[in-house]
């Protein structure tokens, strides 16, 4: 039997000596994506932060067999090594992982995301959301939230932070008929069972998680899970699933703390107003009655 | 000098070869366990980003950043952050 610390695997297939930042989400991510993969999987990883920091030519950090091709076509790939194992009838056997940043996933690697799900091809796409494109110097993404100051979308006197709310993605995935979750590292064991399930389904699966980034959001490097735990908790990341399009919340926050604790802790946000605060808080709070109402209905979400 | 050898299509042939690099040296504060107060609950090795907690929660310095996230998850506060001194 494989051993467990707090029910979560001690094998490690990510290793160590990589050059993310300290206090790193999404490093923390992929460690325990890979630990829910074990040892029969292919991954397949966009361009993005996780790209650059584990595979410093020569050396790379990934313990399976790993493949990097282009910004956009992270799901392409994914597509036709489903296809080449089909053929090899290796498919049953063999686990299909793939990794995009929220640039790779939300902007950039849509089109091709959307064509694989469409063809109904079947593989394990975890969107590490960082919530702007980091590794290129904090441009704003679809996954930004509104209000962030990142370096396109600067606060200053003309606009404060980013103008538009974050892009729906997971609900984009829903509606492509994918077995949908979304996640957060604070939680690795719900994490590591929602890679599993998407791994097992049979077709596309998209698990977003959420992953903090103190170089990009510009907080403490100790507190990348404070932060994650204050977002799940101000229910700005509800956890939830969508199976056949069916919405099931994972679990829910046991009280209420105002968006305005997890804002303050980054520099991100430190130019808001009250008003604007007020502007989030109101957006946070219709999404979660919008949840509930779907949890409570049981109709199908797209 | 010899030349590096660049393989075709610049594939890596050794997996996890990145253990070769050990990133302690970027650490400005290093995490030290009082192992009277710890109770193994497993929380720093389970939101270690960098593997630098092995399963008896003793933290290799070859690879910890000093980023602190052990430090401040730890509930029984069995871990402090020091100052790395030459």
């Amino acid at each position: 039997m494989e051993k467990t610390i707090a029910g979560i695997s001690t094998e490690e297939f990510f290793a160590s000596g990589h050059r993310a930042c300290a206090g790193c989400g999404v490093a923390l991510a992929a460690r325990h994506a890979l630990k829910a993969a074990g040892k029969n999987t292919i991954v397949v990883t966009a361009t993005s932060c996780l790209e650059v920091f584990s595979t410093p030519y020569p050396e790379t950090s990934w313990r399976v067999p790993w493949i990097h091709g282009a910004f956009e076509n992270a799901a392409a790939i994914a597509s036709g090594i489903d296809r080449a194992l089909k053929t090899l009838g290796k498919r049953k056997d063999t686990n299909l992982l793939v990794f995009g940043g929220d640039g790779g996933t939300f902007d950039i690697g849509l089109q091709a995301l959307s064509g694989a799900a469409e063809r109904d091809q079947n593989f394990c796409y975890v969107c590490l959301d960082n919530a702007a494109y980091m590794n290129t110097g904090i441009q704003r993404s679809g996954a930004t939230p509104k209000y962030a100051s990142t370096t396109t979308s600067p606060a200053g006197k003309i606009i404060h932070g980013k103008t538009e709310f974050k892009k729906p993605m997971p609900f984009i995935m829903a509606a492509h008929g994918a077995y949908v979750a979304t996640a957060n590292i604070t939680f690795p064991l719900d994490f590591i069972n929602k890679v599993k399930k998407g791994l097992a389904f049979d077709g596309p699966a998209y698990i977003q998680v959420y992953v903090p980034c103190p170089t990009g959001w510009k907080f403490a490097n100790n507190l990348t899970i404070d932060i994650a735990k204050l977002a799940f908790e101000t229910k700005i990341t509800p956890l939830y699933e969508i199976e056949k399009g069916i919405l099931t919340i994972s679990r829910k926050p046991a009280k209420e703390i105002p968006v305005k604790e997890y804002l303050k802790l980054q520099g991100r946000f430190k130019h808001v107003t009250d008003d604007e605060i007020r502007d989030i808080q109101q957006h946070v709070n219709n999404e979660w009655k919008r949840l509930l109402e779907l949890e409570k209905n049981k109709s199908r979400v797209c | 000098m010899k030349k590096p050898k660049i393989t075709v299509g610049a594939v890596i042939e050794e997996p996890g070869s990145t253990i070769k690099n050990k990133t302690g040296g970027w650490r400005s504060f290093r995490p030290v366990r009082d192992k009277k107060k710890c109770t193994k609950c497993g929380l720093c090795w389970q939101f270690c980003p960098d593997n630098a907690i092995n399963e008896n929660f003793d933290v290799n310095y070859d690879y910890c950043k000093g980023c602190g996230i052990c430090a401040n998850i730890c509930p029984f506060k069995a871990i402090k952050m020091v100052k790395e001194e030459k």
